[in-house]
């Protein structure tokens, strides 16, 4: 335990970070995966091509291949970054993306066709019809499931500690090789910071879910 | 029955054909209707009288054929077919209000955001047009928290406010229970007898007797009778015309 109040402001550091991490990507993959979504179930057969091709690909690939893309594939291609923490931004928004656009996709199912076609008929256009009508609609079922893919990411964010990305996990790493006789300390403090940031997503998704269902 | 002489022929459908798959629904349709007519369809269920009201607005599209309103041909997609759909109200068979809006903003939504009319005078509208059909004091609920015929006439309102120059009602009362007809009937009678252009699916006969200018009778994809309601009912053409009416008449 000891080895764990030693290197609590380590641990603080790595939290903050993951925290930062998860904030980011998790913000680009809901706007993201909100517009893939919206290209799905679009009139432009090239829209909805493109979007059902991403998302079968990124979903059904592992994470660390877009770790390896983002971090290696990208720099040879002429994408530079200043620290791999971009990198890991990238990997993890893109593939968190593709999971958000199929929720995203299945609460706009949701929403009886009868609001579309009213919302039509008075003359609104695609836009206006997914803004103002379904998406509203469609969030608030789409909710809890976007929350379990949020704590999803922030477990997927520990992947960049492999990449030399330093966060929790990568700290974790860190005080684990410095501190051999302590290995399952260390890693019970990085499992802990890792539930305060999880827990309370779950809390948040139960809570949403009781108080946002619609009635009809 | 109405006091209103038609116009000029607002919506003309010229040798309109659908197919889902191999049922073919909408065989060689012709129809005129005239500015200020009030024209209901009727037949048996399958004869394709909803997937006529819904062409008229392209919720469905069609393979032949062509759709005019006011003498502009129906657009594909895009831009001019949200303009001519605003010109076109439709009342639906379950009501569709938007759910998490308020009875206020389903009225005010359509002239606030493609008309660009100012909140003010939206709502000012909207009141109006609710206090006339009846549910005014309903404005600030929830749709779901109105009985199937208050939601209807809501829907009604909530079409009036684009000030539309055709009204389609697809089978409006058919989901309602017996006691909330009328509530909806008495407010389309007097849309008729204020000179509204209505194409009205229904299975309410007395609707059609009382308001109609001219009843349409499909079946199986086609117009067999076009004919005054006097005509249609106490001299019906067809074999299948009487066969219909006979099964309605006996019941």
């Amino acid at each position: 335990m000891d080895v764990i109040i030693e290197n609590l402001p380590l641990y603080w550091n790595g939290f903050l970070r993951t925290l930062f991490l998860s904030a980011v990507s998790g913000i680009i993959a809901l706007v993201l995966g909100t517009l893939l979504a919206a290209a799905r179930v679009s009139p432009v057969a090239a829209l909805r091509g493109f979007s059902t091709v991403y998302v079968e690909v990124l979903r059904n690939t592992p994470l660390t291949i877009a770790f390896f893309f983002a971090a290696i594939v990208l720099p040879r291609l002429g994408v530079k970054f200043e620290q791999f923490e971009i990198a890991a931004i990238i990997a993890l928004s893109t593939y968190t993306a593709a999971f958000i656009a199929e929720a995203v996709r299945s609460g706009v199912n949701s929403v009886p066709v009868g609001q579309a076609e009213a919302a039509r008929s008075i003359g609104m256009n695609f836009g206006q019809v997914l803004n103002l009508i379904i998406l509203p609609q469609a969030l608030r079922t789409v909710v809890p499931p976007l929350i379990n893919i949020l704590i999803a990411l922030v477990k997927n964010s520990s992947v960049a500690g492999a990449f030399f990305v330093l966060e929790l996990f990568g700290y974790g790493r860190q005080l684990a090789n410095a501190n051999g006789d302590a290995v399952i300390a260390v890693l019970l403090g990085t499992a802990f910071f890792y539930l305060l940031l999880t827990v309370p997503l779950g809390i948040l998704a139960s809570t949403v879910e009781r108080k946002v269902a619609i009635a009809r | 029955m109405t006091t209103h002489v038609p116009g000029d022929t607002l919506v003309s459908l010229n040798a309109v054909n659908k197919h889902y798959g191999q049922l073919h629904v909408l065989k060689d349709i012709n129809l005129q209707v005239r500015k200020g007519e009030v024209v209901v369809v009727i037949g048996p269920s399958g004869s394709g009288k909803s997937t006529l009201c819904r062409a008229i607005n392209r919720l469905e599209t069609i393979e032949g054929g062509t759709i005019s309103i006011d003498g502009k041909v129906l657009p594909e997609e895009g831009k001019e077919l949200a303009q001519l759909r605003a010109d076109v109200g439709m009342v639906f068979q379950s009501f569709n209000l938007f759910a998490h809006k308020t009875i206020l903003e389903n009225v005010t939504l359509g002239p606030i955001k493609v008309k660009g009319v100012a909140k003010a005078a939206a709502d000012k509208d909207a009141m109006a047009l609710l206090e006339r059909v009846g549910v005014g004091h309903q404005a600030p609920k929830l749709p779901a928290q109105l009985s199937g015929g208050q939601q209807q006439r809501v829907a009604i309102a909530r079409a009036l406010a684009m000030k539309p120059k055709v009204m389609l009602f697809d089978e409006p009362t058919s989901a309602l229970d017996p006691e909330m007809i009328n509530e909806v009937l008495d407010v389309m009678i007097q849309l008729a007898k204020e000179g509204m252009t209505m194409i009205v699916v229904t299975h309410e006969m007395g609707f059609a007797r009382k308001a109609a200018d001219r009843v349409v009778f499909m079946a199986d994809g086609q117009i067999v009778e076009d004919a005054t309601p006097e005509e249609f009912f106490t001299n019906p053409k067809s074999d299948r015309a009487k066969d219909f009416l006979s099964k309605l008449l006996t019941h």
